[in-house]
């Protein structure tokens, strides 16, 4: 049986932060010689000191204190699968878009666009693109150049849109591979929601750039509710602008394969960055979410919280949260979170968070990474009110997501996602077929 | 509704034990309670002493295993119900650690408990002017009923909640256990309150764990029970308590230490007496 595994985390809470943090890193000692290295086999090492900080168990985080990028796909070597950002990645799956060649493909796109925001293409040697952050893989790589342009959306400045700007992205169900790359540019001190609605049936990789503007609140908001046979891969850029917010809620329900990268930068100082998501795998399905927050500049936020349920023999997800806090990220506030419920035996939930910290001149920074079956407390709580356990998982599963699923301020959109978190509970297994577990909890 | 008069709890040599293999230990070792409608029950005991095992023994907690004894509601057989299944027979636990359930509002959560215990969805309008009398009883401010079960709650929140739950699901019995643990006198005088509501309300029957004396000068028990080491060892009325305030548990926790040692020396003698 699975144990309940739970690794909270946290270097300096929130509260005690400031004077924990001092108490840790003394002035001064928190920058290295040279770049950290993320050790093997180092697992809990809270408070022993600046520099890396991980989790994940024996195998190597192996998350590079620098990353790679490039814009020229040969720069990457020809994917293997043995590489770190790509062994958990079934290679049967993502094949057909590491291999796939280029073509005119396209997904349908049906666009809500409220007053004064713009969308258009852009070709390939238009300087928006060039001045993009730069693909971190081999098929982020390849996708920049075989997109061939961009399409953009454009917020102007100050702009308060009274609606979200919706595209629905309809896969067609073609074989070729259609390469995507889109860029969100919201203007300074402008509010927009986007939502990124993806559908239908594909073998899409697309790029999705937002560049937020100073002191703009941008929400972006993506939905894989593919049909199956879908392998959707794409790495998601934000660049923060100062004293900008941006939300991100990625929600992954459909396709056999979802890889997810997402990166998050700071243009300037004062810059807040909240990326939530939450997926549910059942046996056709491999979800993987990976995330890089790289803070540089001072005073910045970035909060994480990923949650994931997994159902049925070989469900796989995958969450690996790396937080980078480099020397002049003075004043940084980070936290991120991963939870995994394990409905059903034969899934498998990797969860890999990594935390570099290179300051001790920081507010807080923790992570707490979780998975397990169902929390037995909850259920006896809620069975003791007279409510059937059956009831009660359901409650407990549907408040699991609804925990994220309610931070997306689009309402109808919620309501929809939820609506299919719901069907999809519906085929949980009755509980006489489930082993549920001892709580090792209280009472005292 | 359920029928709320003339019920009666009767715990008969309770024996319960925790843990698995070599490392099962006996928490309550005969066990001899009951309680009627309408009465006040106060067990008060050390720490350690299995107060909490009872409560979440009579809810039928997983944790804990029932190796003998019987407990019955109006003659029904408690410990052969599911958890849910206890409840829907009109028991009730406020526990001393409620558990908090993410993104379950407490509105959705007490509607959906209503519904299991009552078998029928409750009528929108009288319901929500009963949860809103009963929440601004407990001085409760109306924007907890968004918020999710008992996350970020203060511990005073959380034990207005459970007793909110009380007065609103109206069970035959009702295990209060340490309600009164770390509440400041404002909320102990609320919940407190609460509690004296729902008995005037309804005939429910109470069992309140306390460690304290403290509780019982707000809520008046009819009996009290001094709870060591796993059993009653001394039964009273109210002035009993007032027994416990001023001369502590020590003397019962020395008698019970002496009658262990006592029994062992006979068991030894037995023993050596078969050899």
């Amino acid at each position: 049986m699975p144990e309940n595994t739970d690794t909270p985390d946290t270097i300096a809470g929130p509260a005690e932060s400031a004077a924990l943090a001092s108490e840790l890193f003394a002035p001064g000692v928190g920058a290295q010689a040279g770049p950290p290295t993320t050790p093997a086999s180092d697992t809990g090492t809270a408070g022993a000191g600046p520099g890396s900080h991980s989790h994940g168990g024996p195998t190597p985080t192996g998350s590079p204190a620098e990353r790679f990028t490039s814009a020229d796909p040969d720069d990457f070597a020809v994917v293997t699968g043995r590489e770190e950002q790509w062994r958990f990645t079934p290679m049967k799956r993502v094949r057909p878009l590491l291999e796939g060649a280029d073509s005119d493909a396209r997904l349908e796109l049906t666009s809500d666009l409220p007053d004064g925001v713009e969308l258009t293409t852009v070709g390939a040697d238009d300087p928006l693109l060039k001045g993009l952050p730069e693909p971190v893989d081999r098929l982020a790589a390849l996708t920049r150049v075989r997109a061939g342009g961009a399409t953009v959306v454009r917020v102007p400045a100050e702009a308060q849109l009274d609606r979200p700007v919706t595209l629905s992205l309809r896969g067609t169900g073609s074989d070729d591979v259609v390469w995507g790359q889109t860029v969100i540019e919201v203007g300074a001190f402008a509010k927009a929601t986007v939502v990124l609605d993806h559908s239908g049936s594909a073998k899409y990789s697309g790029g999705v750039v937002v560049l937020v503007g100073d002191g703009a609140h941008v929400e972006l908001i993506s939905v894989q509710e593919w049909e199956p046979g879908t392998a959707h891969g794409g790495q998601y850029d934000a660049v923060v602008g100062r004293d900008a917010t941006f939300r991100q809620v990625v929600v992954t329900l459909g396709g056999d394969l979802v890889r997810l990268v997402s990166n998050v930068e700071y243009a300037g100082p004062g810059g807040t960055a909240d990326l939530s998501g939450v997926y549910f795998a059942d046996e056709t399905q491999h979800q993987e979410h990976r995330l890089w927050v790289d803070h540089a500049t001072p005073n910045c936020v970035s909060n994480v919280v990923y949650k994931g349920a997994l159902q049925g023999e070989e469900a796989h997800t995958v969450w690996v949260g790396d937080v980078r806090i480099r020397p002049a990220a003075t004043g940084t506030e980070t936290y991120e979170l991963n939870r995994n419920l394990v409905l059903t035996d034969g899934a498998r939930a990797d969860s890999v968070p990594n935390l570099e910290i290179e300051t001790g001149e920081i507010v807080s920074a923790g992570h707490a990474s979780a998975t397990g079956r169902f929390d037995d407390e909850q259920l006896f709580y809620l069975c003791s009110r007279g409510i059937d356990a059956e009831t009660a998982r359901r409650l407990v599963v549907r408040g699991f997501f609804a925990d994220v699923v309610q931070k997306i301020a689009v309402p109808e959109l919620a309501d929809r996602l939820m609506g299919t978190i719901e069907q999809r509970l519906g085929a949980l297994p009755g509980l006489e077929e489930q082993d549920v577990e001892q709580g090792e909890l209280q009472p005292a | 509704m359920s029928e709320t008069t003339g019920s009666v709890l009767e715990i008969r040599d309770l024996h319960v034990t925790v843990g698995e293999g070599d490392e099962t230990k006996e928490i309550l070792r005969g066990v001899d309670l009951t309680i009627r409608s309408g009465e006040t029950h106060a067990i008060m005991g050390p720490n350690g002493s299995g107060k909490s095992t009872l409560a979440y023994s009579i809810a039928g907690h997983p944790k804990y295993t029932i190796t003998g004894g019987t407990v019955t509601l109006d003659g029904e057989d408690v410990l052969a119900m599911t958890v849910d299944e206890r409840a829907r027979a009109g028991l009730f636990l406020a526990m001393q650690y409620p558990v908090e359930v993410p993104g379950v509002s407490v509105s959705n959560f007490l509607r959906t408990a209503a519904t299991a215990v009552t078998g029928q969805a409750p009528k929108l309008r009288t319901w929500v002017k009963d949860v809103r009398t009963e929440m601004e009883a407990l001085e409760m401010d109306a924007a907890f009923a968004e918020r999710n079960v008992n996350e970020g709650f203060s511990g005073g929140e959380k034990k207005r909640h459970e007793i909110l739950q009380m007065g609103l699901l109206k069970p035959k019995m009702a295990i209060l256990d340490e309600t009164d643990s770390g509440l400041d006198v404002d909320a102990l005088r609320v919940v407190s309150e609460g509690v004296n509501r729902a008995k005037a309300n309804s005939s429910v029957g109470v069992l309140l764990i306390t460690h304290y004396t403290r509780i019982l000068r707000y809520i008046e028990p009819d009996f009290v029970h001094v709870f060591v080491a796993g059993r009653v060892v001394e039964e009273g009325g109210k002035e009993l308590a007032d027994k416990l305030e001023a001369e502590g548990y020590a003397a019962y926790l020395k008698a019970d230490a002496d009658a262990l040692v006592a029994s062992d020396a006979a068991a030894l003698l037995s023993g050596s007496a078969t050899a």
